[in-house]
């Protein structure tokens, strides 16, 4: 129990100076701008359709639920101010957060996990270059920038799916509903919820970078090393958004 | 004689293995070196050690007089343009062809132009007889293939030393003299390498020494011609395959 703790707390304070060494290489040059680039377009771009599938989905569903529900109480009408904020609050950022986890979280640690065990990332290094820079800083700095803008448009396209099913199933007009939205949403919710993609891009991008870095054992340990940063990172997006939802809401109401 | 690198009392263990207890020796400028030994003896360890790839637990690893085992990470890099390594596999980067491949260290280190660039990789490529794989990937390429691409991007940048980790293991007769003459051309431009292999008569061809690892020490240090000519018994284990 207690060498499962102390191995833990290395492993925490290993993370923490992988945390450091990234910052260093991001905020010292050289930049490489043309891999960040390259990294938007497939972590970004990549999870454009699915982020708006699960987006507008959820927004459906969810004005169907409510609307359903509190149409027994008369309360049809706070369907769009319900939807919107949990939407934009929690509900997006949440999905589209685990969502990046499973597809770029695990694709990140496979690839440079595979790149270990076939010794690219030492030849990296025995070229004269960082593997960090080449490797690590354009792939956070690409999460860190993608999760929020699609975070914002699942929350955007969930907000649309619920105009769609408010209109249809409960006969409530479209300039009512987009009225009642805006009157709810403050920027601070669109704000908040992008600091908190921002702190879950760190987190998945962090994770699977510094597993991909220790993997070994060959294929076996590349699957296990995308594995292991899914449940790792979607278990710290859970709790850490119960934390940061408080403070969020200490600060913006 | 000029040694350009030497290395000093060096041990190293992986945990509480030992894989190098006593390292001694110098490379001279312009020479090829040969480095044999068994299987596990650690001779790819020594040459990731040379260039950092590995740390190493004692001793002192000096290029040109200046000690290079005790630099940070980032102040290794400059003494990698110059020190190369060739990597046993090519550890070629396989999302990219094999131009982006020999062009990388030049993107890198120089301030060449683009067609400077495609110029020098073409020259590279002339070299070790793969000017028609340039636009492949790395799957596209056979082991021989991979091991020659991966040779000329170790040369790109011109080093001074060129580590080679069994660059004609795997290999058919045909690969094999390519590879070596390859290296014989480096050679004649002056530049120095160490040459780690199985390959007794490779090593022969090429090497102006040879030195034998044995249990963590250099067993066996001379010419080509001490080698052919030692009693030791187990110099002489070598020279059966020879």
């Amino acid at each position: 129990m207690l060498s499962k703790l102390k191995d833990n707390l290395i492993l925490v304070g290993d993370i923490f100076l992988f945390f450091k060494e990234f910052v260093r290489c991001a905020v010292t040059g050289p930049f490489y701008w043309s891999r960040l680039m390259d990294q938007i377009v497939h972590l970004g771009m990549g999870s454009l359709s699915i982020t708006i599938v699960i987006g507008t989905v959820t927004g459906l569903v969810m004005t169907l639920q409510f609307g359903f529900g509190l149409e027994k109480f008369g309360g049809t009408l706070y369907v769009p101010a319900i939807v919107s904020i949990s939407l934009l609050r929690e509900l997006a950022p949440i999905f589209t957060s685990l969502l990046i986890a499973g597809r770029i979280g695990s694709g990140m640690s496979a690839e440079i996990g595979a790149m270990n065990v076939t010794q690219q990332v030492d030849a990296i290094r025995a070229l004269g270059t960082s593997p960090i820079r080449v490797l690590v800083v354009p792939r956070v700095v690409a999460t860190m920038i993608s999760l929020p803008l699609l975070a914002t448009l699942s929350g955007f396209m969930g907000i649309m799916g619920g105009l769609v099913i408010a209109n249809v199933e409960f006969n409530m007009p479209p300039g009512f509903y987009v009225n009642k939205v805006l009157n709810t949403i403050k920027l601070a919710d669109v704000f908040g919820s992008m600091f908190k993609c921002s702190f879950f891009a760190i987190v998945i991008s962090i994770l699977a970078c510094y597993r991909g870095f220790q993997t070994k054992d060959g294929t076996w340990g590349v699957g296990n090393a995308a594995t292991w940063v899914v449940v790792r990172s979607s278990i710290i997006i859970l709790i850490s958004d119960f934390f940061l939802s408080k403070i969020l809401i200490l600060m913006f109401g | 004689m000029e040694q350009i690198l030497t290395i000093k009392k060096l041990a190293k263990y992986f945990d509480t293995k030992m894989v190098h207890e006593d390292v001694n020796f110098s490379l001279i400028k312009g020479e090829t070196l040969g480095l044999l030994g068994h299987s596990g003896t650690g001779k790819s360890v020594l040459l990731r050690s040379i260039i950092g790839l590995e740390s190493i637990d004692r001793g002192e690893i000096l290029y040109r007089n200046q000690r290079i085992d005790n630099l940070t990470e980032e102040e290794l890099f400059s003494i990698r343009t110059k020190v190369s390594y060739a990597f046993q596999s090519g550890a070629l980067f396989d999302s990219i062809s094999v131009f982006e491949n020999i062009a990388y260290p030049l993107f890198e280190h120089t301030k060449m132009s683009e067609q400077e660039v495609d110029a020098k990789v073409m020259q590279i490529l002339k070299i070790v007889n793969m000017e028609h794989a340039r636009e492949l990937m790395p799957s596209d390429l056979s082991g021989g293939m991979q091991k020659r691409v991966g040779l000329a991007r170790s040369m790109a940048l011109n080093p001074e030393i060129l580590l080679y980790d069994e660059p004609t293991a795997g290999l058919d007769p045909i690969n094999v003299e390519m590879v070596l003459e390859v290296m014989r051309r480096f050679k004649e431009q002056g530049f120095s390498g160490i040459f780690v292999t199985h390959d007794i008569p490779a090593a022969k061809k090429i090497c102006d020494r040879i030195i034998i690892l044995d249990k963590g020490k250099v067993r066996f240090q001379g010419s080509v011609a001490d080698f052919d000519n030692s009693n030791d018994e187990f110099v002489k284990t070598f020279q059966i395959f020879d």
